[in-house]
């Protein structure tokens, strides 16, 4: 499943949806960047709450596919710029992360 | 150039994780007994101690700096300095709004004393202070910046409240090119830490105690001036050491990105 079509089917805000082709391989759900970088799998779709700009660095440094900013969380300034111009994919849910976690693993699971 | 022992992150008995003997009266004379020169109080989220703290280390002939560790709305711990109390005094109407709301329960946090002078206890903080405020990093460091503070980063080398851990490397928000290492953790292990590898040696690092009991204070003479400032001030002038110290801190370059 690539980006494009997750964010489609759970109606999702496209807060940056540069590259919709990127293909979702896997999942990572964290918010300490720190954690997120040693771990979080190239390919991943990464659920956090966080949305301080070096969000988007770990982001590009892993390779995730797309970042999706949980429980509906406040961009910091700077943020929905920043990822536009670095073609860094960011969706926002407005479920919680466990809820949010659910829906795409449940998609992820059927294909 | 003269020498100055310094500890600019102390907590009082205001911050619910420190002593209750945490009183300025004990801070500032057990600062003198370590013969320390220049010391910081820092309570989390509030400069409510900091009137009785400059009474008390006036009655020792230290000089006082008015400070608060504040907890960022990422959760990551930040330390802001001010040159004057009535500047720290403005930061706390500044940061009053921000504070959570949620009530301290002192039999599982701790007190949070407010001191009146001569250590008497003047009344108790109702919300428990060492949460989160809803200042971003971003909001809190132009805040302090804005009310003439300096900000630094707090134990950067600890996995939880350390900017590192929240944020994996620093960011563009910091003002200044200092960050802080906890006294006792120093020199901290960069082997198994890249990011703290990359930031130490590009910053002006202070060693701090982060005191939440008496004997935690830094101590001078100790460890090969690891906790010292060297000043174009007479060790006799106060003033003029606390404001070579802020341009000092002031004048401290960002580092340039990696």
């Amino acid at each position: 499943m690539n980006v494009g079509e997750l964010s489609h089917i759970c109606g999702f805000e496209n807060v940056s949806l540069e590259r919709p082709e990127k293909q979702i391989k896997t999942a990572y759900a964290g918010d300490l960047l720190s954690w997120v970088m040693a771990r979080a799998g190239e390919g991943s779709a990464w659920l956090t709450i966080m949305t301080n700009t070096n969000v988007l660095a770990v982001a590009e440094l892993n390779d995730i596919s797309c970042v999706i900013i949980c429980e509906g969380a406040e961009l910091q300034k700077g943020f929905a710029e920043t990822a536009a111009l670095r073609k860094i994919n960011v969706l926002r849910s407005e479920s919680p992360v466990y809820e949010t976690a659910l829906k795409l693993g449940n998609l992820l699971n059927q294909k | 150039m003269n020498k100055f022992y310094y500890d600019f992150h102390i907590h009082s008995c205001l911050s619910p994780c420190a002593d209750d003997d945490m009183t300025a009266g004990n801070i500032a004379g057990m600062a003198f007994l370590k013969g320390l020169d220049i010391i910081a109080l820092t309570d989390h989220n509030t400069l409510g101690n900091c009137p009785p703290f400059f009474n008390a280390c006036e009655r020792e002939g230290l000089i006082p700096v008015a400070g608060v560790e504040l907890t960022t709305a990422e959760e990551i711990h930040i330390v802001c300095l001010f040159e004057n109390l009535e500047d720290g005094v403005g930061f706390e109407d500044f940061i009053t709004p921000h504070r959570s709301k949620i009530p301290n329960f002192p039999d599982i946090y701790g007190e949070q004393l407010l001191l009146g002078d001569d250590d008497s206890v003047s009344g108790k903080h109702p919300y428990l202070l060492s949460d989160a405020t809803d200042l971003t990093l971003e909001a809190a460091c132009r805040g302090a910046l804005k009310h003439g503070g300096i900000v630094f980063p707090a134990h950067i080398e600890r996995p939880a409240g350390g900017i590192l851990g929240v944020l994996g490397f620093l960011p563009d928000e910091l003002p200044f090119g200092i960050v802080e290492i906890n006294s006792r953790n120093f020199p901290p292990d960069t082997k198994t830490n890249p990011a703290l590898k990359a930031a130490l040696p590009r910053n002006f690092c202070l060693k701090n105690s982060d005191a939440h009991r008496l004997w935690e204070i830094n101590e001078a003479y100790k460890i090969n001036y690891v906790n010292c400032i060297e000043l174009p001030a007479e060790r006799g002038d106060r003033e003029a050491a606390r404001r070579e110290l802020f341009r000092l801190l002031r004048k401290t370059k960002k580092p340039e990105k990696l």
